[in-house]
């Protein structure tokens, strides 16, 4: 293995426990991941030693916190390769940073009979926030398909874009397939026709080496809490020429520079979208959690979860009757197995699993559009991150042919 | 994992999937349409996706006839098609009280007489699994609704 995954897994107190009786096998990582020993003492360290609010205080714990909460902004500018920490705005999540674009930059540049380009693999996220656009300007959305094969539809990409595109906002990966999307292919595109690009990053920055000049996105937006990070932290990188010319999404304290009765003027960025006092103790603790991924490496972390992903994917798909969606070649594949059986409800497969430890999600994953396309309401899915080890993944196969023996007529 | 573990986690499954639950999944009773129903109303779950949609024929006080279809997983489509044989051709009045008498029993009521439900009983073991309770429960709410839409 890549990784020393018996010394990762004791950096994980959560995962040293029973679950009706059986060790628990966490598979749910694309929803959210565990939080190793160095982010949970990184919260408590903080509350016991720093606490106090940033930017404004002349005292001493207001500098240290202040100094902390930047200094985790430039962890996340290296850990991304951004030019400059002014293009790294943390949000609550990524549905936050991805509203904030729909808001911001999509009132002022969207207009009727112009065009947002999606796919079908949108998470609801990265869906309804330019559907709310869409409604309110008289615009319209397109979606690119998706394959059989769980992939983009994208020969003749050149074709793709209408005269009124105007917007295109994809998944990194998708969390529902699994599929790797090409997106700095992509972004060459939109960039020669001057079509602004997001890329919901949600499924990308936790697993892959991002590197956000190289893609070459307009925007490029994650959350902390999938990526060993505490919930309630997002971040969006944004190109610095588009956030300077972008309104403020919330007003408030923080965001401002001067104001009067009579109106205010904006805060420098990134504090230009950060109003009111934010999530300190939790920037400082993701902070923490991309040392850890950084100490592994993430070109380490990727090639664990190829090969978590490629040894899943050969022994599920000798399970009589089982649907396995996305594609099977590794080099598009992020650590996601998503399948069916046909006569066996996602939901039944979950709460079979979990009697036997072992956590999957079921249901539609926020994508139904995409299951409607695929002609299923949902999926049973595994997915993988650091702390996952072959061992499991059999654990999974047995769990889910208990499954299918124990719905078998009898 | 040995065979007595094996049989020890499928006794524990036994209680939320009963016999007569996976019955009813394999084998549903009054799935499909009516003909001219009086009313139809879609019970959606938007958490795990799971539809029912019921539709029902009153005749006076009583409820006639009813049909469902809909996906989901086993137990809110057993749930369903167990109703449905429950209901038919109750008056309108005891149908109402068995979506009463019933959800009370999905929410851990004690005051409710188990010989009353009859099978319906057998459903009470999802409550050791309290995120499948909506799925038990979505048919009846579903009913409830169509009822009233039927102006019953």
């Amino acid at each position: 293995m890549t990784l020393d995954v018996a010394k990762i897994r004791k950096d994980f107190p959560i995962l040293d426990q029973k679950v009706h009786g059986k060790p628990l096998v966490y598979l749910d990582n694309a929803a959210t991941s565990q939080k190793p020993r160095q982010v949970i003492d990184a919260l408590v360290r903080y509350y016991e030693t720093t606490n106090a609010n940033i930017h404004r205080a002349v005292h001493t714990l207001g500098e240290r916190a202040t100094a902390e909460y930047e200094g985790a902004r430039e962890k996340v500018r290296r850990f991304i390769n951004a030019p400059t920490t002014e293009s790294v705005i943390f949000t609550r999540n990524t549905t936050e940073a991805i509203n904030l674009v729909a808001y911001s930059w999509g009132r002022a540049n969207i207009a009727e009979g112009d065009e947002i380009l999606l796919t079908q693999m949108e998470h609801h996220s990265n869906l309804i926030p330019w559907q709310q656009l869409a409604k309110e300007k008289g615009a319209t959305i397109r979606y690119v398909p998706v394959t059989e094969r769980g992939t983009l539809e994208l020969n003749g990409l050149e074709n793709l874009f209408d005269a009124r595109t105007k917007m295109m906002a994809l998944p990194h990966a998708s969390n529902s397939l699994g599929t790797i999307n090409p997106v700095e292919k992509i972004a060459a595109e939109t960039r020669k026709r001057g079509v602004m690009l997001l890329v919901d990053g949600a499924q990308g920055a936790p697993h892959l080496p991002v590197d956000v000049q190289a893609i070459g996105a307009d925007f490029y937006a994650f959350s902390s809490h999938k990526m060993l990070g505490p919930t309630g932290v997002g971040v969006l990188y944004g190109r610095r020429e588009l956030l300077e010319e972008m309104d403020p999404f919330l007003g408030g304290g923080e965001m401002i520079r001067k104001v009067t009765f009579e109106g205010a003027t904006w805060n420098d960025l990134p504090w230009k979208f950060e109003a009111g006092t934010p999530n300190i103790a939790d920037v400082i603790a993701f902070g923490a959690a991309i040392d850890y991924l950084e100490s592994l490496g993430m070109e380490n972390v990727r090639q664990h979860e190829a090969e978590l992903v490629g040894y899943a994917i050969d022994r599920m798909a000798a399970i009589p009757d089982i649907t396995l969606y996305g594609p099977n070649d590794v080099s598009q594949r992020g650590g996601v197995v998503s399948f069916n059986f046909p006569d066996l409800h996602p939901h039944d497969i979950g709460t079979v699993l979990d009697q036997y430890g072992v956590a999957i999600r079921s249901g539609h994953h926020c994508t139904q559009p995409l299951w409607r396309c695929l002609g299923v309401s949902g999926s049973a899915r595994a997915s993988f991150y650091v702390y996952n080890t072959p061992e499991e993944v059999d654990t999974l196969v047995d769990a889910v042919k208990a499954a299918r023996a124990y719905f078998a007529e009898r | 994992m040995t065979q007595e573990d094996y049989r020890r986690q499928e006794a524990e499954l036994d209680d939320l999937y009963r016999d007569i639950i996976l019955d009813h999944y394999r084998h549903p009773r009054h799935r499909g349409h009516l003909e001219s129903p009086d009313a139809t109303h879609e019970g959606l779950n938007p958490l795990c996706g799971d539809e029912v949609t019921v539709e029902v024929k009153v005749n006076g006080m009583k409820l006639a006839d009813i049909g469902y279809t809909g996906s989901g997983c086993s137990i809110s489509q057993s749930s369903a098609s167990m109703m449905t044989e429950a209901v038919e051709g109750k008056s309108v009045a005891e149908a109402r009280r068995l979506i009463s008498d019933f959800t009370a029993m999905m929410r851990g009521g004690e005051d409710i007489d188990p010989d009353s439900l009859g099978d319906l009983e057998a459903l009470s073991g999802v409550r050791q699994f309290p995120v499948r309770i909506k799925c038990a429960t979505l048919a009846w709410h579903t009913l409830d609704e169509a009822l009233n839409a039927a102006g019953a």
